[in-house]
């Protein structure tokens, strides 16, 4: 299985989200993950999709499907130029006076910061690569993590182009 | 101009030329049908939403324009869906228009609420919910102009009741603008011209055809080439009519139920020229075993169709309206001797059909279902238009019935829908008025839409019922005699409902055919009688619909049947 990103621009108008994901279902598309928000152009929404496929023909049907809806204005799979993934996590992680400085630390080492804390928690903001928040989880396991809220994945390309001229 | 927005539909529907609707009047679509009482606007009221939705699709098949129905909220809307679904997968222009609650209701599980986009988004072209009545006459606009150009479909317009009695200051749009959607499908012109240098490389080549020739009104255009060329033919369920049933060249349907030379001139061929088809699984059977020796040219409007079923070769992706054009005139160009080129191969498919045509075997005490389907070819003249439900008889109607006109054969192909045939007969008359439609149906079929009699009844719609009486569900009845041991699960029709008497309390006349001695004389009474009729014959309930290739199996992997050739 092969994962790219999608970035796909809609129309920003009621019912568009349930024609992209009654489409993703109904064709049995796998998604990794899928994040929608407002873009630079007020009337515009931007949905990105991290999609898996078996192959580039499976890779063309979602793209060719996605395409088809009226709504969609333009898809750009940026798996396939070179552009910046990232993905945020927030994570609850049990938390005690002793393990306080061991979380800290590890945190520091993944650039993550800890942006809430109480008597037996904290909570972690975390950018990165998928790779690098399953790593943070794995190092975190041993304190217990109690809850991840993650994004999925979003990327843009690299240069001055936006995916609408591309 | 000043009105409200029920009257802004009705404006907007004669704007976009809609002569007739279907529908059916509910709770939510009151202020609707008050201005159609009040503008006496055509309107034919069938007996339930689906026959409704199944009209105005026959409608749409038999004249080319969108057909358009009315519902009501949630029940009304839900039961439009089979008819949608249908719709939808072969490609038929439709726009329905559903009453939802009055926009304070929405979401609160109101009486008669139904998410009708939540529902229709996997089955619609596009699908709108119009809460405001400033957005009507755009949304009525697009929807047209969605349901009509490039690959036609269905769209779904769902209205809050209170936009229908809100005023609005009328006016509407003169052109559509849509970002993600053009209606302009031309495309690489250079893809025409692979094609071309193909054929001339080519030494077997076949033309596949399928409904997307009829969609585009390209029929015209696909017979010169195909004379020109001297390139045989096979037809999809769907393409039937667009080359004329007794061409020689042309090999009829392909498939599961295909002619012996249509499916091994596939598995034979070097160069397969699809047309307008999307490679359904029930004409490849075996995808990895489909025309093994061929490269494959796909000339198709939708993008999403190359290469989703059948990887193609030799894609050509635009409408036909464009592409076929190109085509002839390039091949012209190329100043081939084609038919010279291709008359060996010409010669053996044609003398393989000649040697295994679609037969059966006629019995002295039976009337046999081919032999009725024959008949009725027979006696109606070249411009009658059939329509069929789905089972059996629908395969023996588009082996035997000699279809020789495009929007000649209306059936529902991709969904294969039990209960289409009767509605849709009575919106393709009333949509070709001077035409005679004959519907063939059975003994299952029927019964999912028997209330229609009463819309045709009430209209005088003059078609033609043929009743296939076999006391079966016969195309599930014909897979458990062969792959399921013989065990006739719930298929056996033993209940007697008579269907001559049914029809006559509908308001129909009706008349019974038993033995073949007197077939041909009643037919052809009963087919030349005015109004509508149900004509019910009894056959026997063994017959298989044969050849067969197994699902799953490849093309040249036949049950044959019927008399030698």
């Amino acid at each position: 299985m092969k994962k790219y990103i999608l970035a796909v621009l809609v129309d920003n108008k009621p019912g568009v989200l349930t024609h992209v994901s009654g489409l993703i279902s109904r064709r049995a598309f796998n998604i990794e993950s899928i994040s929608a928000g407002y873009t630079e152009d007020a009337d515009i929404t931007r949905i990105n999709i991290e999609v898996s496929v078996e192959n580039d023909r499976e890779l063309e049907q979602v793209v060719n499907q996605l395409g088809k809806l009226i709504d969609v204005i333009k898809i750009v799979n940026l798996g396939l130029v070179d552009s910046i993934v990232r993905e945020l996590v927030l994570l609850k992680v049990r938390a005690s006076k002793e393990s306080l400085a061991d979380i800290r630390n590890i945190v520091d080492i993944f650039r993550g910061k800890i942006v809430d804390v109480s008597p037996e928690n904290v909570v972690i903001e975390l950018t990165g690569s998928q790779g690098k928040i399953d790593a943070i989880c794995e190092m975190l396991a041993e304190f217990q993590i109690i809850e991840i809220a993650r994004t999925g994945a979003i990327a843009l390309s690299r240069g001055p182009v936006p995916v609408k001229n591309m | 101009m000043q009105m409200n927005g029920a009257q802004a539909i009705l404006e907007s529907l004669k704007i976009e030329n809609v002569d007739l609707v279907f529908g059916y009047p509910g709770g939510a679509v009151l202020d609707l049908y008050d201005a159609v009482y009040k503008a006496k606007f055509p309107h034919i009221l069938a007996r339930h939403e689906q026959g409704a939705v199944h009209a105005a699709d026959g409608y749409a098949r038999a004249t080319g324009k969108v057909g358009v129905c009315f519902a009501t909220s949630g029940p009304g809307a839900t039961n439009l869906i089979t008819g949608i679904a249908t719709a939808n997968m072969d490609s038929i222009p439709l726009v329905c228009f559903t009453g939802q609650v009055t926009n304070p209701l929405i979401g609160k599980d109101s009486f008669q609420e139904a998410d009708i986009v939540g529902i229709t988004t996997p089955i619609t072209k596009h699908n709108y919910l119009v809460k405001k009545v400033a957005e009507l006459p755009r949304v009525i606009k697009e929807a047209f102009f969605i349901a009509r150009t490039g690959r036609p479909g269905p769209v779904v317009i769902d209205i809050a009741k209170d936009v229908f009695t809100a005023m609005l200051d009328f006016e509407y749009p003169t052109e559509v603008k849509l970002r993600g959607y053009k209606g302009d499908f031309t495309g690489d012109t250079q893809q025409i011209t692979d094609v071309v240098t193909a054929l001339g490389k080519a030494k077997r080549p076949l033309l596949f055809i399928g409904g997307g020739v009829t969609l585009s009104n390209q029929t015209e255009l696909l017979r010169e080439i195909v004379s020109s060329t001297g390139v045989p033919v096979v037809s999809s369920l769907m393409g039937l009519g667009c080359i004329p049933a007794k061409t020689e060249g042309f090999l009829g349907l392909v498939g599961m139920h295909g002619s012996y030379a249509a499916n091994m001139a596939v598995q034979k061929c070097d160069l397969l020229i699809g047309i307008g088809v999307r490679f359904d699984d029930r004409v490849t059977g075996k995808v990895d075993a489909f025309a093994p020796k061929a490269k494959i040219v796909h000339f198709e409007v939708d993008k999403a169709e190359i290469n989703k079923n059948i990887f193609a070769h030799y894609p050509v992706i635009g409408d036909l309206r464009w592409s076929l054009p190109i085509f002839k005139e390039q091949l012209q160009a190329s100043g081939r001797d084609y038919c010279g080129q291709f008359a060996d191969w010409h010669k053996l498919v044609v003398d393989m059909n000649h040697q295994n045509p679609f037969s059966y075997t006629t019995n002295s005490q039976y009337i046999m279902p081919q032999e009725l389907i024959d008949t009725v070819s027979e006696l109606v003249d070249e411009n009658t238009i059939v329509v069929t439900d789905v089972g059996q008889h629908q395969m023996w109607a588009a082996q035997f019935f000699n279809s020789r006109n495009p929007r000649q054969f209306l059936t529902s192909g991709g969904l294969g829908t039990m209960g289409y045939g009767l509605p849709a007969a009575l919106g393709a008359k009333l949509g070709q008025p001077t035409k005679k439609v004959v519907l063939f149906t059975g003994d299952g079929s029927i019964m999912m839409n028997c209330q229609e009699m009463a819309t045709a009844a009430d209209n005088d719609i003059d078609i033609k019922i043929v009743l296939l009486h076999n006391h079966v569900l016969g195309m599930v009845s014909q897979w458990q005699r062969m792959f399921y041991g013989k065990r006739y699960s719930q298929t056996l029709l033993s209940g007697k409902p008579d269907y001559v008497k049914l029809a006559e309390a509908m308001g129909l006349s009706a008349c019974r055919i038993e033995k073949p001695e007197v077939l041909k004389p009643e037919l052809e009474k009963a087919l030349n009688s005015t109004g509508p009729m149900l004509i019910d014959v009894m056959l026997p309930g063994n017959e298989d619909v044969l050849p067969m290739v197994a699902p799953g199996a490849q093309l040249d992997n036949m049950v044959l049947g019927g008399v030698e050739g």
